[in-house]
């Protein structure tokens, strides 16, 4: 029931069966190659999405916030590639601003996400007494939809940047406290553990000298789909009107923003979207291939 | 089997009893008074104090929150700020509309996810399967609100095959709602047909490795009655599953749906009551759509014994 995950990637898919040879060497071939080299060319566009959106205040071809009425909603060109938006400004630079909005936010959620849910798993998988309580806790937070939750969340405190960091933050907590919790309860019974309590280590120190460092490819891994999750989130939230503040240019938001004119003006949405589309998936392949990487039980397969 | 429902119920309530609590703290933690606030700045102290009044805000919280319990018990979610009517009945009202994205929506993934699933499945390994997989994480990959967006341009917009957006005029038969309704439902459907594909084919590949299924083959049944009937019967549990949680995904996934195509559904209900600070709505809201993605889980789980015999609780 509600102790199942929602969500993609979250979900523990059913164990998978020994992989049989691929019959043709040509199969096996572009195997190797989707799988390797499709993650590290993902890992290098993740890497190139991210240099853009540090350098982005240096980098844009026109200043992002310069609008130019005679120029409004111009098709893309060879001097505005991505096309100028409706008050003439040049989507090119926006979209590049907004990688800088969106994959911030991204990462402060992961933050969030990720030292809420590993304080909560550790506590509930290491001090016995609050596992039961905190894991009803996650079970009722997961009952609910995330995007709905996180509709709910700003309700409640109002569209801010740092509100929606705060929201999507709580939403994403138990996915992590989940994974820790469960990964917590293996290493607790490992003989180092045993062994660090009979030299007299206290409590903090093996939560979090010896167990959290054990713990840290499960966090990585979903860590990883978190922020895919996040922007995709965040995205929906900016377009509902419920997000960052519209002036902000998020990804979400030149979405939302285009609704009036993307009849006529589709590379107003078309840029954006797939920005989102070519972030999320990228993090998607990398989070796949981390997990691949680093579950032994997979490793023994190859 | 009874034990095991009365169980599962006992349980469902007690998270259903969290659900409310955290329902309860959210409305709460509104920076402020949340009667000023659903009043905006026009209101006098005299109507603040009038709603506060109303709404039980006066009392400790603890007996605002049994009071809370009580309604919710009672089936009464209170009364809309703006629409003068409770909130039970606004929401009954727009079911009909996200229920049938919804049931659309699911059809839509489930058509597209489990055959090819079984497809990407049955040809491990080969260019289909290879395909279909970087297929279903594309498709996870992209916002069904862009989808929506990009679908009007081209099919409605361009091409006018589908209404731009709405649900048709009042007096319109269930056919033509449903042509309102294509559209949104293939932009929820994409996105949510990826989990469903790469549930049902990791499912089937875990069957398709037993020891039967290699006799099965062996006795020289055609593939195909391997297939379908030796391995997918008994792959049915996941899949099953993960078309339960799609389905409540699908609820919540519908507040944007709406949005872009103009329905006046549940979710159109939910964002307007946001954007208004109407608070008792957005409340119940919640609470119904969390009630309803717990017991479609709680559902999936019974289901098992119907599909699986073996299945003893």
């Amino acid at each position: 029931m509600a102790s199942v995950p929602a969500g993609h990637g979250s979900v523990p898919l059913p164990s998978s069966a020994q992989p049989r040879r691929s019959r043709s060497p040509a199969a096996l071939l572009m195997r190797q190659l989707f799988r390797r080299r499709l993650v590290v060319l993902s890992f290098l566009i993740m890497a190139a999405i991210l240099a853009v959106a540090l350098l982005a205040p240096w980098i844009t071809p026109f200043n992002p916030m310069k609008m130019d009425i005679l120029g409004r909603l111009k098709p893309p060109s060879a001097a505005h590639w991505f096309g100028t938006d409706e008050y003439g400004r040049d989507v090119l630079s926006r979209v590049m601003l907004g990688a800088r909005l969106s994959l911030l936010v991204g990462l402060l959620v992961v933050a969030v996400a990720t030292l809420l849910g590993t304080l909560m798993g550790l506590a509930a998988g290491y001090i016995r007494p609050l596992d039961g309580l905190l894991m009803r806790l996650t079970d009722a937070l997961m009952a609910f939809p995330d995007i709905l939750l996180a509709i709910a969340f700003m309700a409640a405190l109002g569209p801010s940047l740092y509100n929606v960091v705060l929201a999507l933050g709580i939403v994403y907590t138990p996915r992590v406290a989940r994974v820790v919790r469960a990964a917590c309860l293996v290493v607790r019974e490992m003989p180092f553990i045993e062994a660090a309590t009979a030299l007299g280590a206290s409590t903090p120190r093996i939560v979090f000298l010896h167990i959290l460092p054990n713990l840290m490819s499960p966090i990585l891994v979903q860590a990883t789909f978190i922020f895919a999750y996040a922007i995709l989130t965040e995205a929906a939230l900016s377009f509902l009107g419920v997000g960052v503040p519209p002036t902000t240019p998020t990804w979400g938001n030149m979405i939302a923003s285009a609704q009036q004119y993307f009849q006529q003006a589709d590379w107003l949405i078309l840029f954006p979207g797939c920005a989102i589309v070519l972030t999320v998936l990228s993090l998607q392949i990398v989070g796949d291939g981390l997990r691949d990487a680093l579950d032994p039980r997979l490793q023994k397969v190859k | 089997m009874l034990v095991y429902i009365v169980r599962r119920f006992a349980g469902m309530m007690v998270v259903m009893l969290l659900v409310a609590m955290v329902v309860f703290v959210i409305a709460r933690v509104v920076p402020g008074d949340p009667a000023a606030v659903m009043l905006g700045s026009a209101a006098t102290p005299e109507d603040i104090a009038a709603l506060r009044g109303r709404l039980g805000l006066d009392e400790p919280l603890l007996t605002q929150f049994l009071l809370y319990l009580g309604q919710i018990v009672r089936f009464d979610l209170g009364e809309s700020i703006f629409l003068n009517r409770p909130v039970a009945q606004a929401l009954a009202e727009r079911s009909e509309l996200t229920g049938l994205l919804t049931m659309m929506s699911v059809g839509i993934a489930m058509l597209i996810g489990v055959p090819i699933g079984i497809l990407s499945a049955a040809k491990r390994g080969g260019l289909i399967d290879q395909t279909a997989v970087g297929l279903a994480m594309l498709a996870a990959s992209v916002p069904s609100f862009w989808i929506g967006l990009t679908l009007i341009k081209y099919l409605a917009v361009d091409h006018a095959w589908f209404p731009v957006a709405g649900y048709g005029p009042p007096e319109a038969d269930l056919i033509e709602r449903m042509r309102h309704l294509v559209l949104p439902a293939i932009a929820l459907g994409i996105p949510n047909s990826a989990l469903i594909l790469r549930f049902t084919r990791t499912s089937m590949l875990d069957v398709m490795s037993h020891d039967y299924v290699r006799t099965a083959r062996a006795k020289g049944l055609p593939p195909l009655v391997v297939v379908l009937k030796h391995a997918l019967r008994n792959a049915m549990i996941p899949i099953l599953t993960v078309i339960g949680l799609t389905t409540a995904v699908m609820i919540a996934g519908a507040i944007v749906t709406e949005t872009v195509f103009g329905l006046p559904g549940v979710g159109n209900l939910i964002v307007s009551a946001v954007l208004r600070r109407d608070y008792p709505v957005i409340q119940g809201a919640l609470l119904v759509v969390s009630a309803i993605y717990v017991l479609i889980n709680l559902t999936v789980d019974l289901l098992y014994a119907v599909v699986d015999p073996r299945v003893r609780y």
